[in-house]
């Protein structure tokens, strides 16, 4: 971890280290700051809150808001559950592959999108949907992928 | 105090408010059958095994975390709860190896022992499994994510007995694994490699690492001269592996069994646990003499010794500084027996039977080998050892009891009891109060400092000096103890601490299962051991004291000082990175 980084996760560890149930939204900081949740990021929220590493990693791990990996400028979160499934989201899926040339869990090349599975965004009236960061896309085919990928690509 | 009165299978049951239905069910003699449930430190209703049917509730309930309710109707085997728990149990398999046969827990599985009795022969769903690298990096503790059920029961003794937290559930969903922070090996954790989850996991998922056949190779090799060392515990535990009762002692069995098995000579760790009350005694001495650090603290226990290198290396001072009895027995083995027997040491190699899987690690630190050789070569645990009994086709129960051999063979009550939570602390002050006062101690069992209480305390009159100790078992204990001494309230001179719960006799390494009430009996075939010994004072060994005579001159000397006594290192990997 470069000495800013660490400086910059120190500083969201004191905004929220003296909150009832600390973890969450110092790992919630670190992830919108740094896009992800860095190993030595995670020892030192530890170290700072006095808790186990495994600790941390289990919250981290299963969340699917966070990642302990580098993701792209944007993250693709696709729906995997029982809805979403039924009305196409496997189609979706594989066009979102073949169209950004990742499989689901990876980032492309240039550090533009990552693809990911996500649990139920809430919106199964619009299913199959996705989500791009914060944006909600619903009612999907193979077809509007292009369309979708075209407003941030 | 409150009860509830319910109905198990037609049976009337009256319980105290709170019990859980499984429990209501064992008190009336009604065995439900579990999985992930583990008594007070698991009782997370995870694997549902333990589902049963209660009159008017939506469906099927998890009888361990479901509390008996007044006039409930609860039915423990009807079509419905045997066809879920078939199913339950077949979806758990489905998602593991079918490796029963080469299995380490085969036929002492809890998952295989409930298919059995499901009578489970086909597993109706196919899917994905979990495939995951095998941990070998530690040198202790085997970790197969794919054999585990995420019970979740060694996390649970990991945190709650230990405190330390090596291992926790890491992902989520299918992808779900009971591992170290960041999927690293043990070997990058702060895991102290006591092995209390070994015994709690109910399949192969964490075992012992298997040293089976390094010890094979030496027997079968005649120019090696190989010597065992059988730990105070074992001889109390061995028989339940071999199918005897919990609490059955074995040392003359054991030592028949071994010599069958080939090695050259017998000798007993026993016997440098006498040794080690001569040494850590006459440092307590020197300490309180001196004005050094106080309280000190036991050294005899390798997980207890890691876990201070990880969670409190500012106090590694009040350690005592004398080796394990296990790496005393290996240093001497190679020095003063190899110099009595004219045996030339780098033929000599030294098998330890430890009810320890911290033992294996603690033998391969790097301090360990002051006479120019490894003081201990391998380390079996008793579950190992077990193994080769069986492969050599011993009949153990038939078999005749047979001597130690001469001298690091000869013992003491003392050494013995250092088997036990509390043992080495009335093992020293025996030694310590008769050392100092130059009377005989009045009665030699000091009761207070036995059984499985967590922290115990006493005060022992030593001539002018009012000696204050403390003995704690299980790391949990082991923290209270050390935030009592980081505070300054303390007070104490001296203080045990023991890894495992209820002292080595409850060590990781240890037969499976290890429960409270096998550990108690253990304990209580420790003190009847210790009550029929002619000798039960350290310093009155003989072989001890011609050990002095002839080789080591005396308590804290300069050979002792060389072979018998050690150091410690910070370890802080996880914490301070």
């Amino acid at each position: 971890m470069g000495n800013e980084e660490k400086q910059c996760v120190c500083a969201i560890i004191a905004r929220y280290r003296d909150v009832p149930g600390p973890l969450l939204p110092i790992l919630q900081g670190i992830q919108e700051e740094h896009g992800h949740l860095s190993e030595a990021a995670m020892h030192q929220v530890a170290a700072s809150l006095g808790r186990p590493p495994g600790e941390v990693y289990s919250v981290a791990t299963f969340y699917t808001l966070f990642s302990t990996r580098p993701r792209g400028k944007y993250v693709i979160r696709v729906c995997e559950n029982a809805p979403c499934h039924i009305k196409g989201a496997p189609a979706v899926i594989a066009e979102l592959e073949k169209a950004l040339d990742i499989k689901a869990g990876e980032t492309t090349p240039d550090g533009k999108f990552s693809l990911e599975f996500t649990s139920c965004v809430g919106i199964c009236g619009v299913a199959p949907a996705i989500m791009v960061n914060q944006d909600v896309h619903g009612n999907l085919t193979p077809s509007s992928i292009a369309q979708v990928l075209g407003q941030y690509r | 105090m409150a009860t509830v009165t319910l109905n198990i299978d037609g049976q009337k049951v009256a319980v105290e408010l709170g019990t859980t239905i499984l429990e209501a069910a064992q008190l009336a003699g009604i065995n439900i059958p579990t999985l992930c449930y583990l008594k007070d430190l698991n009782v997370v209703g995870a694997c549902r095994v333990c589902l049963v049917e209660v009159k008017g509730a939506r469906n099927l309930q998890a009888s361990c975390v479901t509390p008996a309710g007044e006039g409930m109707e609860v039915t423990t085997n009807s079509p419905a709860v045997r066809n879920a728990r078939r199913a339950v149990l077949e979806l758990i398999l489905s998602d593991h190896p079918y490796e029963c046969l080469t299995c380490i827990r085969s036929t002492n599985c809890e998952l295989q022992a409930l298919a059995e009795a499901f009578g489970i022969r086909r597993v109706r769903y196919e899917g994905e499994r979990l495939q995951k690298p095998l941990d070998q990096s530690s040198p202790s503790i085997v970790r197969n994510a794919e054999k585990c059920v995420l019970c979740r029961r060694c996390a649970a003794v990991c945190e709650k007995v230990q405190n330390v937290q090596a291992i926790a559930p890491q992902n989520r969903g299918f992808g779900t694994v009971i591992a170290p922070a960041f999927e690293a090996g043990l070997a990058a954790a702060d895991c102290v490699l006591c092995g209390q989850c070994t015994l709690v996991c109910p399949t192969g998922a964490l075992h012992e690492k298997d040293d089976i056949q390094k010890v094979w190779d030496l027997l079968s090799d005649p120019a090696k001269h190989v010597v065992v060392q059988t730990a105070p515990a074992t001889r109390v535990s061995v028989g339940e592996g071999m199918g005897m009762p919990p609490g059955s002692i074995v040392t003359g069995r054991l030592v028949a069994a071994l010599r069958r098995l080939g090695f050259d000579r017998v000798f007993d760790t026993d016997f440098t646990a006498d040794l080690t009350i001569m040494e850590e005694g006459y440092e307590l001495i020197d300490r309180i003499k001196t004005g050094g650090v106080l309280p000190m603290i036991t050294s005899c226990s390798p997980g207890w010794i890691k876990y201070i290198e990880h969670f409190y290396p500012e106090f590694l001072a009040h350690l005592s500084t004398c080796k394990s009895p296990q790496q005393m027995f290996g240093a001497l083995a190679k020095t003063y027996y190899a110099e009595k027997a004219g045996i030339d040491p780098a033929d000599i190699y030294v098998v330890s039977i430890m009810p320890c899987t911290a033992k294996k690690f603690e033998a391969g630190r790097a301090e360990m080998g002051s006479s120019g050789y490894p003081d201990v070569d391998v380390v079996l645990t008793t579950r190992e050892l077990c193994r080769m009994f069986k492969e050599a086709g011993l009949d153990f129960a038939e078999l005749p009891e047979e001597e130690y051999d001469a001298p690091m063979g000869i013992t003491t009550g003392a050494g013995l009891i250092f088997g036990a939570t509390g043992g080495v602390m009335e093992a020293a002050l025996r030694t310590a109060y008769e050392v100092i006062t130059g009377e005989p101690l009045a009665s030699l069992d000091l009761e207070a400092v036995r059984g499985m209480e967590g922290i115990k305390e006493a005060t022992v009159q030593v001539g002018d000096l009012p000696v204050k100790v403390a003995v704690a078992h299980t790391l949990g204990n082991a923290r209270k103890v050390m935030e009592l001494i980081r505070s300054g309230q303390a007070g104490y001179h001296f203080v045990e601490i023991m890894c495992c719960p209820g002292g080595c006799i409850g060590g990781g390494g240890q037969p499976i299962p290890t429960d409270l009430e096998i550990r108690q009996q253990r304990i209580k075939a420790i003190y009847t051991g210790d009550a029929a010994m002619t000798l039960r004072k350290s310093h009155e060994n003989p072989a001890v004291q011609a050990l002095y005579a002839e080789f080591l001159g005396h308590p804290l000397g300069e050979k002792s000082h060389h072979l018998l006594h050690t150091h410690y290192v910070e370890r802080r990997r996880n914490r301070d990175l």
